[in-house]
């Protein structure tokens, strides 16, 4: 139960959209930034065409893995469907379901951040990194603060599976994980956004 | 007996979906990702390549939104901190597209 509000809301979930609200706008800048950019790159590596290494004259395909990409989409999918049944387990005091499914969650955003290492490591072995040019440049900012975004998630969700294993969360303080879930859900549907903008829109 | 998150959901947060629902547009955004990634691939239909593609972005945002972040549900005010943004950040972006994303013929290059 929470402190009567003017809103009959409990500020606390106020503040989280009030929160998501103005990183849309932030994600907004970054996400118009590599759309004014899309194309003008004079040098490779590009993300979908076919170009020439000027190093060995090797001609390179697209620098984007969509299979990859793919599976880390799924991955980060599925873990914001895990954290709603974490919630669901949480206020209904089902510890059991909740710590597991939030673990899954974890373990998830994991997976993905570690597509995306690996995925930054390839492209810096091709020749594109943030100053390469400015395909190199808008992409690495925008899925990098992506990124960023998903590993403060990982934290927050962290404290919150630490809380419930010490047995803190009871379902009156299933708030709390609602708030981180809202979190993980943006970073999600951003990610859909980056996905189909970024990856799959040649 | 109701659960104890129930019985303290303010009157103007309704009860969330069950696990079923859940699972149910899980399944339907993994058909969607797939389908995206299909239609990625099919070179016979990259005239409606993006049109498709933004489509089925806009239903999967529309979903996780609804759903998992529960705006179905919850009050019509989380609704309006989430959406007015993504109209604001709708417009600065095609806007932005639009000034400096198409190259203008009697502007030098």
């Amino acid at each position: 139960m929470h402190m009567p509000t003017t809103t009959g809301l409990d500020s606390r979930k106020m503040a989280i959209w009030t929160f998501i609200g103005s990183e849309c706008l932030f994600f907004a800048s970054l996400i118009s930034t590599y759309m004014v950019y899309r194309g003008k790159s004079l040098t490779g590596p590009y993300p979908h065409d076919s170009w020439v290494n000027p190093a060995n004259g090797e001609t390179v395909k697209g620098i984007l893995n969509i299979p990859l990409t793919s599976f880390s989409t799924f991955v980060l999918l599925m873990s914001s469907f895990a954290v709603v049944l974490a919630l669901y387990g949480a206020q209904r005091g089902k510890r059991g379901m909740l710590i597991g499914w939030l673990s899954a969650t974890m373990v998830g955003g994991a997976i993905f951040l570690g597509g995306q290492v690996y995925e930054f490591n390839h492209f810096v072995h091709e020749g594109l990194t943030l100053h390469t040019n400015l395909f190199g440049s808008t992409f690495f900012t925008l899925t990098g603060f992506h990124g960023g975004h998903v590993t403060v998630g990982l934290i927050w969700l962290g404290t919150v599976l630490v809380t419930a294993i010490r047995g803190k969360l009871p379902p009156e303080k299933a708030l709390n994980l609602e708030i981180a879930a809202l979190y993980w859900h943006f970073v999600d549907v951003i990610w859909i956004i980056i996905f189909t903008l970024i990856y799959l829109i040649k | 007996m109701s659960h104890p998150a129930e019985a303290h959901a303010h009157p103007e947060e309704h009860a969330h979906p069950s696990a079923g629902t859940y699972a149910k547009i899980a399944v339907t955004l993994v058909i969607l990702t797939a389908l995206e990634v299909a239609v990625y691939y099919v070179e016979s239909i990259r005239t409606y390549l993006v049109p498709i593609l933004i489509v089925l972005m806009i239903i999967k945002f529309a979903l996780v939104a609804m759903y998992y972040m529960h705006l179905k549900q919850d009050s019509k005010l989380f609704s309006g901190l989430f959406v007015f943004p993504i109209f604001i950040a709708i417009v600065v972006i095609v806007a932005l597209i639009l000034l400096f994303g198409i190259k203008h013929p009697q502007m030098p290059q």
